[in-house]
């Protein structure tokens, strides 16, 4: 499409040493942390609500709206406050962090002090999965080196300001990606979500306010205080402004990751950024956001465009992540079920009955259906199934389990049913569009 | 959860710290406000240095973080990445999630199964290799792949197996194929 296409996380990917402090500081790094820590913490904050910009993590919470939830110091009652990067990125179809950090782990550290700052943190962890040991490695290399400038720890570029920023490796268990289950990891514990509320901004890391972010989110930053806000605003759309990154894998000849305006149209996504399906195939399915969110049709792929909004009201779907995983027509829709419904049995984290025994059950159905071993009956229970887990359990992976299993026998009845060897019963339809 | 089994009865035998590692401890420890908090780069640590958490490690650890051994048994049994049980001296996970497997990630199973004589969760008898499947690695986009020890081995062939772990049987250190600078779109898929 002939939008404009700006690049603002990654910007300076792709320059040789992109990862050093030299090359970053070359090309603007650290410009906008020494014009943030000449700034108030609630002009930091106010600015970043005023630019629009939407947590990338998944839920699209708006960034600035978190911050100012931090309780004020009297209120605090001496209490410190905590940053928390969240770089756990575990979501299948979702890979963009990992290069996020690889290319540019100096826009990381940047984003995090200054939010730090805005927040009043004086210590900010960034929490990433246990496989990213290599990862880990290239960015604590890059925090010696801004600690040694001295752009975190003590008295930041002689502002007064102190921020030290940690990293810490999880040790596998895509829980620990929800906040509260990251929060009970890094204090030591089994990674296990808490209900909320309390939530973190109020009650968070060791019962401290405690701001979780995403890899993305936070790199946004530097950008923003060097821009403003309306410059931001300026891109994407409406309600959703500035620029995503989309991480796309499956039956397509690019795969990789692509930053573009939100809003931009998910059939030139796929047809363009991505080089389109494989030759002689022909699109199947599309799943938007993560191997979390409900699945598309081509039909609905070719309304949407790839924004919060668009996605939830042309397919019910979401753009999550923004994992964007393509299938073309030889992909078994059951067999593919089946798989997301053993990750989902395996992580789930065990404490609430529905998701522990409920993501073990819809597996062995799909498992079973797979070689056609089942009855209509049996997929009837495995819609009861998901539609019991969804909004009963303490934290949001049991939807996330429910709304692949809700959303494939909504759109594809007729590959389970099929499998099953029976046709579409006339009662599916209305009664799963009900849900 | 956890796909290790419980440990086996025999561990270790009596461990203890190194005084450089004393020192590394000590450092740790200043990351966090609280002791506890070190645990999990702690156990990192231990596995690094003993190749699995067997009870006798598990022990050590309790007293550097003053928990009960029970507490640290209990936080290692969530991980997976935390051994509980000695593996080969590789570790081989593939990846075997969505869109790995739409990128044929089983034929990679299988070819890694053939090539080493084994199943999946089973060693060389010569001790050098152990085969995993693993959940999503964030790497859905250099599908298929598997991890090895520390070190993701992405867009993988038939081929390129065989000349990593032929590579390794022989003693050459890991290639270390990592995201490239220059590259987060991948090489064309061929039609
Ligand atoms: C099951 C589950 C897994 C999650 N995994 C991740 C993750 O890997 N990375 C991430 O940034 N957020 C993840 N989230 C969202 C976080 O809970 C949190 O909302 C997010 O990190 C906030 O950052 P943001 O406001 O910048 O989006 C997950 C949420 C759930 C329910
Ligand atoms: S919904 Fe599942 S993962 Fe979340 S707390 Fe309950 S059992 Fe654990
Ligand atoms: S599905 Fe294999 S790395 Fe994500």
């Amino acid at each position: 499409m002939d939008v404009p296409k700006p690049r603002i996380l990654t910007r300076r990917w792709g320059l040789a040493g992109s990862h050093t402090l030299a090359v970053a500081e070359e090309h603007g790094g650290y410009a906008s942390l020494r014009k943030a820590l000449s700034m108030a913490p609630a002009d930091i904050t106010a600015l970043v609500k005023a630019s629009g910009l939407r947590g990338r993590g998944g839920a699209g919470f708006p960034t600035g709206l978190k911050w100012s939830f931090v309780p004020n110091a009297e209120k605090r009652a001496g209490k410190p406050v905590y940053l928390i990067c969240n770089a756990d990125e575990s979501e299948p179809g979702t890979f963009k962090d990992r290069y996020c950090i690889w290319n540019d782990p100096h826009m990381l550290i940047e984003g995090c002090v200054i939010a730090a700052h805005a927040i009043g943190a004086k210590a900010a962890y960034i929490y990433l999965r246990g496989e990213f040991k290599y990862v880990k490695d290239r960015l604590d290399d890059a925090l010696k080196e801004a600690r040694a400038k001295g752009y975190v720890g003590k008295n930041i570029m002689g502002s007064g300001v102190d921020v030290d920023v940690w990293t810490h490796q999880g040790a596998g268990a895509y829980i620990c990606g929800e906040e509260t289950a990251l929060l009970s990891s890094i204090e030591g514990h089994r990674g296990q979500p808490k209900l909320k509320p309390p939530f973190p901004a109020v009650e968070g890391a060791w019962h401290s306010p405690t701001i979780v972010n995403n890899v993305e989110t936070l790199q946004v930053v530097p950008w923003l205080i060097e821009h403003g806000p309306d410059a931001y605003r300026a891109i994407g759309t409406e309600k959703a402004s500035g620029t995503k990154l989309f991480s796309c894998s499956g039956n397509i000849k690019k795969p990789g990751v692509y930053e573009l305006p939100l809003g931009y149209p998910m059939m030139e996504l796929l047809n363009d950024e991505c080089g389109g399906l494989l030759d002689g195939h022909t699109l199947k399915a599309v799943i938007p956001g993560g191997s979390s969110v409900p699945i598309m049709t081509p039909q609905e792929v070719a309304k949407a465009t790839m924004d919060y909004e668009s996605i939830n009201e042309v397919a019910g779907s979401y753009l999550g992540s923004g994992g964007f995983i393509v299938m073309d027509e030889r992909a078994d829709l059951v067999d593919v079920l089946a798989n997301l419904l053993r990750f989902y049995a395996h992580e789930s984290c065990g404490q609430c009955t529905p998701c522990r025994e409920g993501t073990g059950w819809m597996f062995s159905i799909l498992d079973r259906l797979k070689s056609g071993d089942c009855t209509e009956d049996d997929i009837r229970i495995l819609r009861d199934v998901a539609n019991n887990i969804h909004s009963r359990t303490i934290c949001f992976f049991g939807a996330s389990a429910a709304m692949p299993v809700q959303s494939f026998l909504k759109k594809f009845p007729e590959e389970f049913f099929g499998r099953a060897g029976v046709s579409v019963p006339d009662d599916w339809r209305p009664a799963a569009s009900a849900k | 959860m956890a796909h290790f089994p419980t440990p086996p009865l025999d561990g270790h035998g009596p461990v203890d710290w190194s005084p450089e590692d004393q020192a590394e401890i000590a450092e740790l420890m200043t990351h966090y406000p609280t002791k506890r908090s070190a645990l999990l780069p702690i156990l990192w640590m231990a596995q690094r240095k003993w190749g699995w958490l067997s009870f006798d490690v598990m022990r050590l650890v309790a007293t550097t973080v003053d928990l009960p051994p029970s507490e640290v048994y209990s936080v290692a049994t969530f991980y997976t990445m935390l051994k509980k049980q000695p593996t080969g001296k590789y570790l081989i996970q593939v990846c075997h999630t969505l869109s790995c497997k739409l990128a044929g990630a089983e034929q990679i199973v299988d070819h890694i199964k053939k090539k080493l004589g084994i199943s999946e969760g089973e060693t060389t008898p010569d001790g050098m290799f152990t085969l995993m499947r693993v959940e999503c690695l964030a790497s859905c986009g250099s599908a298929p792949m598997m991890q090895i020890d520390d070190d993701f081995h992405e867009q993988l062939t038939p081929d390129s197996i065989d000349a990593i772990l032929d590579g390794l049987a022989q003693g050459q250190p890991l290639p270390s194929p990592r995201p490239e600078v220059d590259q987060w779109t991948f090489r064309s898929l061929e039609s």
